[in-house]
């Protein structure tokens, strides 16, 4: 497994600053605060999820947050004003979100532009349609909301493990078996390979790029659809810098940005870490939540630094030049 | 390769003379111009006025761009600068502020630079450190709160007016001027256009590509500093979570609406500026025509699809003179 070791890395990190918070807040180390912790994440897990795929592929999803914002505004529309049931809702939104993730993959693919600069189109795209749809906050009150966010599993020890948390788990693990047990998981990994390559090696190279983009917008989707039971409302302006967050998640799990070298189980390990750090700032009370931020930019350089340190080692006869992305 | 290129920038000046033309229909007096207390008002200094941040960044955004990189930091750089500025206006004189801020944005470019010329980081991955840690080191110098100030130097750097014009507009004017005449005065808009070109073979012909990539992104890191004092002064606060946020999109959009490539290569400080302008006469029309602020977004988005489409190696015509030279990932 060539993406081991990043990954482990990364799985000690969250080890040992778990230990060092529950050296200091015994009471992290309880189901109930871990419980917790996969709920409030559950959306940027999926999210994340779905944003290893692409970036394994050698690209960049910037429209995700948007995505969700938009998502979580078109289904409180939805039930609330134009009296759609809930579910049929949620298959309107997931087609809607999937056949725009598909129209970004097409144009990267066929115009053969930078994926970096379709998406960050789209991200202006879908904000400024779910602004449109509605600028104030909408809530939702169909009693669906309420048996899904009532819903939960006990855990030993008091923990709950919620509806959402179980979605964002069910979710992770296909993506796991997605990437790893299926034809369209080793084209992910081999157009993250080299574009070229994978075309002469018979990858539908079109087809993978459009499918990619249509399951990270998908999972954007549905990441908006548990952000919505998250808050029981929908609001144009919520998941402001998710991708950021979820970008953030993949590179600490150990995926090279470049492509071609990944795994989604790192990636719900570097989400996992970014949660670590918020739950210890709560915690401990006088900290600020803008220190998430540093410190996620520090484990970020870390991460990216050690991942250039491995890649010089890897192929160190060949000079890589700054500026000229390989 | 002078700095005006005519030719090029036709499409983006019949642009923006439609986008003026539109604003004329929706405002009858959008080119009322009047002098009011030594100052200019009107519709079209507020454009230039409101335009300043994004021209500024994207002067520097576009030196970055053309050697093939990228900088999503500078709305962070903004904050940082920005908050700098505001706590330090009321204790000490303008020249130590600006002294401050300024050498936080030289660090904070310095920083970019060293991570894509010396580690050889990917641009877009070396600037996503400073995006993210930014916001939270500008809020870490503000404490969290609004920072206010009322030092009468620094809001005239905002608010104050030189010869009738408005010091933002001055200021911008200014560093454009500058730029140009360092960078087309001299071969190094040549060397920098042949570093985004092909770094290595600039490299084996004598440039020093490093060196290139290193003083562009010091130079975006100052241009943004410069943004961030403005937008301070401009308000007279500096607010950690919304200053310059979502600017860097804007400021790279200037840069491709003024056809410069995002393959590297080839760079117009004049069009990329002009493609601020562009930007912000069509957020300054919406207002004016009464339409919600909200649908400057999607205008956004499908001028930039118009833009990309246009740029795109796939279709011929316009794009033949700007076709980049061999695609690369971001």
């Amino acid at each position: 497994m060539k993406g081991l070791p990043p990954v482990l890395i990364t799985a000690i990190v969250l080890v040992v600053g778990f230990g060092l918070c529950a050296m200091q807040f015994p009471n992290i180390a309880s189901t109930r605060v871990v419980g917790n912790l996969l709920t409030d994440n559950a959306f940027v897990g999926i999210v994340a999820t779905g944003m290893t795929f692409v970036i394994i592929s050698g690209g960049i999803d910037l429209s995700v947050g948007s995505v969700i914002g938009f998502t979580t505004v078109f289904v409180a529309l939805a039930i609330e004003r134009w009296g759609v049931p809930p579910l049929v809702a949620f298959v309107a939104i997931l087609v809607l979100s999937a056949a725009f993730g598909a129209a970004m993959g097409a144009v990267i693919h066929v115009f053969d532009l930078p994926p970096f600069i379709v998406t960050l189109a789209g991200m202006f795209l879908a904000r400024g349609a779910s602004f449109l749809l509605s600028t104030e906050s909408v809530p939702i009150t169909a009693p669906v909301y309420s048996t899904v966010s009532d819903f939960a599993l006990r855990m030993p020890g008091g923990g709950r493990l919620s509806a959402i948390a179980i979605i964002m788990l069910v979710i992770l693990i296909g993506g796991i078996l997605l990437l790893r047990l299926t034809r369209f998981g080793a084209n992910v990994y081999a157009l993250g390979g080299g574009r070229a390559t994978a075309s002469l090696m018979g990858v539908a190279v079109g087809k993978m790029t459009i499918k990619i983009y249509m399951l990270s917008s998908l999972l954007a989707g549905t990441a908006g659809i548990v952000f919505s039971f998250y808050t029981s409302a929908g609001y144009s302006l919520s998941a402001v810098g998710v991708e950021l967050d979820s970008i953030a998640a993949v590179v600490i799990g150990g995926t090279l940005l470049t492509g071609g070298q990944g795994s989604v189980i790192g990636t719900f390990l570097g989400v996992l870490i970014q949660g670590m750090i918020q739950t210890y700032i709560n915690f401990d009370g006088t900290l600020s939540s803008w220190w998430t931020k540093i410190a996620t930019g520090i484990l970020l350089f870390a991460f990216i630094a050690l991942q250039q340190g491995l890649v010089a080692l890897a192929r160190r006869p060949v000079a890589t030049r700054a500026g000229a992305a390989s | 390769m002078t700095m005006l290129l005519p030719r090029r920038g036709l499409a983006q000046i019949l642009a923006l003379i439609v986008i003026l033309a539109v604003d004329r229909v929706v405002s009858p007096q959008f080119f009322d111009l009047r002098l009011q207390d030594g100052r200019l008002f009107g519709s079209l200094i507020d454009v230039l006025n409101r335009g300043t941040p994004v021209a500024l960044l994207s002067l520097g955004m576009v030196l970055v761009i053309a050697t093939r990189g990228i900088d999503l930091s500078v709305g962070a750089v903004m904050a940082i600068c920005g908050a700098i500025a505001a706590s330090l206006a009321d204790s000490h004189g303008l020249p130590v502020v600006l002294a401050a801020a300024l050498g936080a944005g030289l660090v904070c470019g310095l920083w970019n630079g060293f991570l894509v010329a010396v580690l050889g980081m990917q641009p877009i991955v070396a600037t996503l450190i400073l995006m993210v840690a930014g916001r939270g080191i500008a809020q870490l110098i503000t404490e969290g709160r609004i920072v206010t100030f009322s030092s009468p130097d620094l809001v005239w750097l905002g608010n104050g007016a030189i010869l009738g014009v408005p010091v933002p507009i001055a200021i911008a004017l200014g560093m454009l001027i500058l730029t140009g005449a360092v960078v087309r005065g001299s071969a190094l808009g040549l060397l920098i256009e042949a570093t985004g070109g092909n770094a290595r073979a600039s490299e084996l012909a004598g440039v020093g590509t490093r060196a290139m990539i290193l003083a562009v992104y010091v130079w975006c890191g100052v241009c943004a500093s410069l943004a961030g004092v403005i937008a301070a002064a401009d308000i007279m606060g500096a607010d950690a979570n919304n200053a310059g946020l979502w600017l860097e999109l804007d400021a790279i959009l200037a840069v491709v609406i003024g056809g410069t490539s995002l393959f590297g290569g080839r760079f117009s400080l004049v069009l990329a500026v002009l493609g601020a302008l562009i930007i912000q006469t069509m957020n300054t029309g919406i207002l004016l025509s009464g339409y919600p602020p909200e649908f400057n977004l999607l205008v956004k988005a499908v001028v930039v699809l118009a833009v990309l489409l246009l740029q795109s190696p796939k279709l011929s015509g316009f794009a033949g003179i700007m076709a980049p030279l061999r695609r690369a990932k971001p």
